[in-house]
């Protein structure tokens, strides 16, 4: 993503105001040309104390930040904040200027001729697809996502390669939100600037972020792509800020269905007799059987109401086999597999090799596993809370289909020959 | 009126030009003294406290008792008027600079120093055109009470309006009371005005009202 030279990297740097009061500590890090960073953490954690220190809004206690390889304790503050874009917690636009005005203040901090500021913001309001009248009209003016707009493209008008932004978009409605995330997002990737940006919004981190910084306390938490993020938080702390849901997606994501599926599947060959299946059933507590051959092939399915209807006329499990039945290879990715349980309401999905060999199952008790585990921990030894999931009554050990569907209520919509 | 006027007209101009000449450089003075300190002041806000107590005793001291006392340090006439009136309009000039450059949002201070204001440009482009509604109503408010003290500036032979009203006072000359009184009041209202019309054109577009 990079040459060799950072454009930004701090170096143990920690922020202590008066009284003791540690705002950051031990802040290293390390940002490239082109990069995204989102600083994420909790409300006190340290975001803004770090990015104010950036453009020297806030002096560090002790350590050095380095600008394009420079320690910026050396330049003078003034030139550095006009080379460096900056959109503060609540915009700031400045009420009586126009948005003329806003857009080229710091252009005309640095002296540039009237036209070529005329220019510079006649192309940065097209930019952000609002109109070119809108130049002379005061923010007031503007709704609050327009002026979020201008606030954005004033943090570009002096071609700044680095820009900071605290909570830009904190008080917007989801949908102009979304659509001004989309936009930064652009700006940033067409312009290749360098953009730091603070939120407290995991789902904007995700989606803006090619790194996202984790705080908590005046701490870095945890340093990595948002991928990185999700795949392996460093912590309970980081866990919680992404949230189960997505946690569980991202698990989902990642995982194959072999690694969560139950090894040895309640099953029966086709030659067996009625009597056998149903006490088998009755025997393992579960409401269908996976039937397959002697070499262990998949071949379909028997399930209680089929055996009770066909009871007087059928007398082996061949005759009343069901064949059409949906399952998946044991290295299909966890997430489709997920999907067609929860939503199209399956019961449990059979897992098979390569050859069509039956390896196990995955059942609905199974992903509760998995949901348990992405909320608690991995370590949890699963032991007595698993009561706690009151629809799945002790499914812990049952190799087969849940025993909590006793009723088999819908058959698998999504039906391949086996 | 009209004999009043025939009998007195030329004094009445030359005595009023006297009381707005009087009243325009003490207000002018305390606008050049008042603003910037009142600007200075917010860059030290210990110190500012200390100040504007001290010019609220000075405010509290008499008029007569304040024109008394400029005539040992510098005679009667119109310098010693001048240095008192300057005197009062002080206080609510420095206040409102000080409160109205206060009252300007943080966030706009902020937000000018992040883009590279320095600390002078922050302080001409961004506070005084923001605190300006307040610092004009404070130098308003000083106006009129410079031009209706100018008139006991005639007490210490500063001339003014107040030599037609304290002759009338002496003379028992009501017409000359009333000829005084009513000039000093239409002179504070027009100067009122004037500098209400100022006011506006000094004011930021979004913060006229
Ligand atoms: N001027 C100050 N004086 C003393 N302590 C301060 C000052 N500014 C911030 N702090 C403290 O430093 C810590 C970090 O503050 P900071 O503003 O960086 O948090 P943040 O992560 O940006 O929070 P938020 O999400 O609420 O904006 C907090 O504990 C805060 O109380
Ligand atoms: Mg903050």
């Amino acid at each position: 993503m990079t040459e060799d030279n950072p454009i930004l990297v701090y170096k143990d740097v920690a922020k202590i105001y008066k009284g003791g009061n540690v705002a950051v500590e031990h802040i290293n890090l390390t940002i490239h040309k082109g990069d995204f960073v989102c600083l994420i953490g909790t409300s006190g954690s340290g975001k803004t104390t770090t990015m104010r220190m950036i453009n020297r809004m806030l002096e560090p206690t002790s350590g050095e930040i380095l600008f394009n390889g420079e320690d910026i304790h050396t330049s003078d503050p003034v030139t550095l904040r006009r080379h460096i874009g900056y959109v503060i917690q609540n915009i700031g636009l400045m009420p009586h200027m126009t948005i003329y005005e806003n857009i080229t203040l710091v252009p005309k901090l640095l002296k540039w001729p009237d036209d070529k500021r005329r220019e510079k913001a006649e192309e940065l309001i097209k930019l952000v697809e609002l109109p070119k009248e809108f130049l002379d009209r005061y923010p007031s003016e503007l709704s609050g996502g327009q002026q979020q707009r201008v606030g954005v493209i004033r943090a570009l008008a002096a071609n700044q390669d680095l820009i900071l932004m605290d909570e830009p978009f904190g008080a917007l409605d989801p949908i102009t939100r979304e659509s001004l995330q989309e936009l930064v997002k652009n700006l940033q990737e067409k312009l290749g600037k360098t953009v730091v940006f603070v939120t407290h919004d995991m789902d904007e981190a995700l989606k803006l972020a090619t790194k996202i910084v984790v705080m908590d306390g005046g701490h870095i938490i945890q340093d990595a792509s948002p991928e990185e993020i999700l795949r392996h938080p460093a912590n309970q702390f980081v866990e919680e800020l992404i949230g189960a849901e997505r946690l569980i997606q991202a698990r989902a994501d990642v995982t194959t269905v072999d690694q969560i599926m139950l090894k040895n599947p309640v099953s029966i060959t086709p030659g067996r007799s009625l009597g056998e299946a149903i006490r088998l059933m009755r025997k393992r507590r579960v409401d269908t059987l996976l039937v397959t051959d002697d070499e262990g092939y998949l071949k379909g399915f028997i399930d209680v109401e089929s055996l009770d209807n066909n009871y007087s006329r059928a007398t082996s499990v061949s005759d009343i086999l069901n064949t059409k039945i949906f399952y998946v290879a044991s290295d299909t990715l966890l997430r489709d597999t997920v999907d067609r349980i929860l939503k199209r309401g399956l019961k449990y999905v059979p897992v098979v090799d390569k050859a069509g060999k039956l390896l196990g199952i995955v059942t609905r008790a199974a992903l509760v596993d998995m949901v348990y585990d992405t909320i608690w921990g991995d370590n949890g030894d699963g032991g007595d809370d698993d009561n706690d999931d009151t629809s799945q009554p002790a499914t812990d050990d049952v190799t087969g289909v849940a025993a909590g569907h006793n009723l088999a209520t819908d058959t698998p919509t999504d039906h391949k020959e086996a | 009126m009209i004999d009043f006027l025939n009998a007195h007209g030329s004094e009445l101009v030359t005595k009023t030009w006297e009381q707005l000449y009087i009243s325009a450089i003490a207000l002018l003075l305390g606008i050049v003294v008042a603003v910037p300190l009142g600007i200075i002041l917010t860059r030290f806000p210990k110190t500012a406290k200390v100040v504007i107590s001290i010019a609220s005793m000075l405010q509290t001291v008499p008029s007569l008792a304040l024109l008394a006392l400029m005539i040992p340090i510098f005679g009667i006439g119109k310098l010693p008027a001048v240095v008192a009136l300057f005197i009062y309009s002080l206080l609510p000039i420095l206040r409102n600079t000080y409160i109205g450059m206060e009252d300007v949002d943080p966030v706009l201070k902020d937000s000018a120093k992040g883009m590279g204001m320095t600390n002078l440009q922050s302080i001409t482009q961004v506070e005084v055109p923001m605190a300006m509604p307040v610092i004009m109503a404070g130098i308003r408010l000083s106006a009129v009470y410079v031009i209706a003290w100018a008139t006991l500036a005639s007490y210490i032979g500063a001339g003014g309006l107040g030599d037609l009203i304290f002759s009338g006072l002496n003379l028992f000359q009501p017409d000359l009371i009333i000829g005084g009184t009513i000039p000093v009041t239409l002179l504070a209202l027009l100067v009122d005005y004037l500098l209400g019309k100022l006011e506006k054109r000094l004011t930021p577009i979004n913060q006229r009202s």
